[in-house]
């Protein structure tokens, strides 16, 4: 073996280059989207919600019929190329009903999530930073409330309050928040003692902004999964409480209420069950995929 | 001396979403009746790896073997199915594992925990295992054990749950012992216990023993022979003394440079070796020290450094054993202590190239 | 051990109050309920109302004396119908609804467990993915969605099972089978998830390295640690069971408790629907209670902590 005698000269350490090698750092983000796309369920449950947004938005235009207006000449029709996906017992179009129906069961979903964050999120926070009695106090309240059964609570609440849009997501958020409320806090107690957030107090920053520039940022991976778990619960939910008879009233369409009207036919006209009931399993399905799928992009305990 | 084991060149990966690490690369020693050997080094260098390997507990996959061969009793393991394993793990060799808080199972008790082995082992019915447990539990120095077989984990302690893991370890009488940092999780004078139990018990038994740490301070007390490891390989390799007294590798002397000892006891003085371990997804070129290395060579960069022997029992792998290396000094606290061994060779031979 | 049931009993206790309280003031500030004083109502249903509820006295008196006649066990008359009151009805449905919520729970346990075990022992795998696969869509498939097409396809298109009604044991299966699909895919996750947690841990290791084979590991050391987290989801299991009775029932044509309640939030039969909430909420409870109870049973750490998980 000849290796020449100037390779043996000394030159020390080179931490700097072994750091480098170390840590092929990946921002956070962009290590959560490439396990999300390695994810195939996660992924086709993505395009699947892309293909049902699309058609709530979409959909009522592609169809020259109007998803209120009664035909009782053509009534309880057949799916065909006139009506795609036949007509319920007032001859309306169950076409333009489901793709109505998407907009009002998404728009209820969307809106429960977004209510549940924004209380959780105050609450959580609130809880959390402040910290000592407010914390203990504002999370009993919290625990206590947790404890009631969820669906029955629901059910009470529309009976005492009365159908409708609004009702519905008020009874369905007045439990929902709490999940959120308490990630929210974990998170905020997790941060607090972290030294940034110890560093822009001593710099004078307020509450106010520290929770806005730092602890809700930092909190947004378990945030986005909750959401995304939430809005296929209050689907469900809507569809559940329709179907119990305490949805929406006539004439709005949704999911749960066809479904509901759809039921006592089904031996002769299934497809007016059929169609609402599988868009509201597939809407869940796809809400629950790419939610599972965010979780376990985020985990982590699996980031190596 | 008879060899019980004999591990060469063992290959270990693991497939992860990053790419494939190399968790061993290119291990090899051996192991004789009755002796202790200790493996140290940082974490992460591959030490539970390559111990977990011999017995094949290592998750299979991510896990894979993928070079070497273990020679257990001449006999190798690498190719042996699960249900041939079975028959030699617990009986042949046993493990005891870091962490007694987590290695027991929490809803058996630890007198069933014990038993279980016996009865699978040593064909024994349950009346006789229990018996057996007994003893057991008496021979590690567990206080009252025909109450405390009744027990579950939650309600020993600390050292009384490694006491039983050693229990658990010893029940059918092994050839060979692992024990993976089986002190690192107590306080200090339990260690001692649980040290002075491991001694005791292997000079009844005659089994042999590896002995995993990352403290160099319990090395001096319980191993005959050391072999440092570094991102899944062994660097050096001799006998206690000659790992004590007579380092040739930067690395072990950085080891031993941040050892607390007696006359050294002021932890400030402590040198902790600079710089993290390489990422053993893409081990870097040259020696994977290099980096960290302040005597690191300009060739070191580029090439791997081959294995030189310094004694007979004696290894280590590094450039500087080169004739055209220049000399060094190791660390001041390294310095102190070194002396001149009588079995030392003149010069430092080379093993084989690259390897 | 007792002092721990005692502790549980009393927590129970007090929720059940709250819930009793609460259901109690909401109905009085329903639109149309029997306790505003512009109602017309038939004088018997009247009559009953007022020897139940003492529609005269203050409304601190009549929560007083509401209170205790649920203690008593006494749910009051129906605000709809003269000649019923909610005892009868829970005694008429409740034990329908029963056999069929425990034909559910049996096949969610059952098959949930068997899913969720094989998905963890073949993880990555392609029973893995299957098992989870069936999983999503169980939680997708809302159970009442269930429930009408394993009506449509097994018992009207194919004519396996009877369509509806309640008689025999064939009559139980497609609505105790829609009633499980929710919870059994959420068991069959829960278990994967936590026999994969329980198959990491370093005693799973000391039990391969005593040398034992896999399947011993798996029953004796693996299982039963793993159903830890499944046993206390038997509490929102049997509420889920609940309150899926109430749509399955209907679907089915089932004269259960959960049909009843739901004929009774479409009549506004308000005195009805407070006693079988108030019904629900005990059952609900005691359930939580008798999981806890049980987990006290498999864990030995809980039985001499005295209610606190140990160390
Ligand atoms: N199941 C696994 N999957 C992927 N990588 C693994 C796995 N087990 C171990 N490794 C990797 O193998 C390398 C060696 O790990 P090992 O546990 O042997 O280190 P160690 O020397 O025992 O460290 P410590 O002192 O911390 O116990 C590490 O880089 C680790 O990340
Ligand atoms: S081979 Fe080079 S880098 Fe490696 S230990 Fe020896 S001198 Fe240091
Ligand atoms: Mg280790």
């Amino acid at each position: 073996m000849q290796i020449s005698k100037d390779k043996f000269q000394l030159v020390g350490t080179k931490i700097s280059e072994a750091e480098k090698i170390s840590k092929p750092s990946l921002s956070f983000w962009k290590d959560v989207f490439i396990r999300f796309r390695k994810n195939k369920l996660a992924m086709f449950g993505l395009v699947l919600l892309a293909i049902l947004i699309f058609m709530a938005i979409f959909g009522p235009y592609m169809t020259e019929y109007d998803y209120a207006t009664n035909d009782l000449t053509n009534k309880n029709q057949e799916p065909s190329s006139e009506h795609w996906f036949g007509t319920d017992d007032l001859g309306r179009d169950v076409f333009a009903r489901t793709w109505e129906g998407a907009r009002i069961s998404i728009f209820i979903g969307v809106a429960a999530a977004l209510i549940d964050l924004f209380i959780g999120v105050l609450w959580g926070g609130i809880s959390g930073y402040k910290g000592g009695r407010t914390d203990e106090m504002m999370m009993r309240f919290a625990d206590v409330l947790y404890g009631v059964p969820y669906l029955l609570l629901v059910i009470l609440l529309m009976v005492v309050l009365g159908q409708g849009l609004g009702t519905m997501i008020l009874a369905m958020t007045i439990t929902g928040w709490i999940n959120m409320a308490r990630i929210v806090r974990g998170q905020v107690l997790s941060l607090k003692s972290q030294e940034y957030v110890l560093a822009a107090k001593t710099l004078g920053a307020n509450t106010s902004r520290i929770m806005a520039k730092h602890l809700i940022p930092n909190s947004m991976a378990p945030i986005l999964v909750t959401m995304t778990l939430t809005i296929p619960n209050a689907i469900f939910t809507e569809a559940f409480l329709s179907f119990i008879g305490l949805g929406l009233t006539p004439p709005l369409a949704s999911w749960g209420t066809m479904a509901n009207d759809g039921l006592p036919a089904i031996r002769y006209y299934p497809w007016r069950l059929f169609f609402p009931a599988i868009f509201i399993s597939l809407t869940i399905f796809a809400f629950n995929v790419v939610g599972d799928g965010l979780r376990d992009a985020l985990d982590p305990r699996l980031r190596k | 001396m008879e060899k019980i084991l004999e591990v060469k060149d063992l290959e270990v990966s693991f497939q992860t979403y990053g790419g494939s690490v190399k968790a061993v690369r290119g291990v090899s020693f051996d192991l004789h009746k009755g002796e202790t050997l200790a493996i140290v080094g940082e974490s992460g260098s591959g030490k539970s790896v390559t111990s977990q390997t011999i017995m094949k507990l290592i998750p299979m996959p991510p896990g894979k073997i993928t070079g070497g061969q273990i020679l257990f009793n001449g006999d190798d393991i690498v190719p042996k199915t699960e249900k041939q394993m079975e028959k030699i793990r617990g009986k042949e060799i046993s493990m005891i594992f870091q962490d007694p808080m987590t290695s027991l199972n929490p809803t058996m008790k630890i007198g069933t925990q014990i038993m279980e082995g016996l009865i699978k082992h040593q064909n024994m019915s349950k009346q006789a295992a229990k018996t057996r447990a007994v003893e057991l539990l008496n021979l590690v120095g567990i206080p009252m054990p025909e109450r405390r077989v009744n027990q579950y984990p939650h309600e020993f302690s600390g050292g009384m749950r490694q006491r039983a893991m050693i229990a658990i370890a010893l029940a059918a009488n092994p050839k060979l012992l692992i024990a993976d940092e089986p002190t690192t999780a107590l306080d200090v004078t339990i260690q001692a216990q649980i040290l002075d139990l491991m001694k005791d018990l292997q000079s009844k038994m005659d089994t042999s023993i590896i002995f995993i740490t990352h403290d160099l301070g319990v090395v001096a007390n319980v191993a005959d022979r050391v072999a440092v490891m570094y991102a899944g390989q062994i660097v050096e390799m001799g006998t206690v003394d000659e790992i004590f007294y007579d380092p040739r590798h930067p690395y072990t002397w950085g080891l031993l440079a941040s050892m607390p000892s007696l006359d050294n006891d002021n932890k400030a003085d402590l040198a902790a070796i600079p710089g993290t371990p390489p990422d053993l997804t893409n081990p870097p070129k040259g020696d994977a020290f290099a980096a960290r290395n302040q005597y690191a060579l300009a060739i070191d960069f580029e090439e791997e450094p081959p294995m030189y022997q310094i004694s007979e029992t004696h290894f280590a792998k590094t450039w500087l054993l080169h004739p055209d290396a220049p000399k060094v000094e190791p660390p001041e606290a390294v310095k102190k202590r070194m002396r001149q061994l009588s079995s030392t060779f003149d010069q430092a031979v080379l093993m084989k190239e690259g390897k | 051990m007792a002092k721990y049931i005692g502790k549980r009993l009393l927590y129970m206790l007090i929720s059940l109050w709250l819930i009793i309280t609460a259901t109690f003031f909401f109905m009085r500030i329903a639109p149309g309920n029997p306790f505003t004083s512009e109602k017309q109502l038939p004088p018997e249903i009247e009559a009953n109302l007022n020897a139940h509820y003492g529609l005269d006295k203050p409304w601190y008196a009549q929560y007083g004396d509401y209170l205790l006649k649920v203690v008593k066990w006494d749910f009051g008359p129906s605000f709809k119908y003269k000649s019923q009151t909610v005892n009868d009805l829970i005694s008429e449905g409740f034990p329908v609804s029963f056999i069929l919520g425990m034909e559910a729970i049996l096949l969610a346990v059952a098959f949930g467990l068997i899913l969720g075990i094989i998905a963890a022992l073949k993880h990555n795998k392609w029973q893995d993915y299957t098992a989870m696969i069936i999983a999503v869509a169980g939680i997708s498939v809302p159970s009442f969605i269930m429930a009408t097409f394993l009506q449509y396809f097994l018992a009207i298109k194919m004519g396996i099972f009877p369509v509806a009604r309640f008689e025999t044991f064939m009559h139980t299966i497609l609505p105790a089978l829609a009633l499980a699909s929710t919870p059994m895919a959420f068991i069959a996750r829960l278990t994967r998830s936590s026999m994969l947690e329980v198959m990491s841990n370093d005693y799973i290791k000391t039990a391969k390295a005593k040398g034992l084979s896999q399947g011993v590991i798996t029953v004796k050391h693996a299982i039963r640690n793993a159903l830890l987290p499944v046993v206390t989801y038997m509490g929102p299991l049997t509420a889920g069971i609940l309150t899926g009775s109430f749509v399955i029932e209907r679907i089915f044509g089932i004269p259960g408790l959960g049909a009843h309640f739901v004929t009774s939030i479409t009549n506004r039969d308000y005195t009805v629907i407070m006693g079988v909430t108030v019904f629900y909420s005990i059952i609900l409870l005691a359930s939580i209670l008798l999981v806890d109870i049980a987990y006290g049973i498999i864990d030995p750490r809980i039985k001499l902590a005295g209610g606190k998980k140990g160390e």
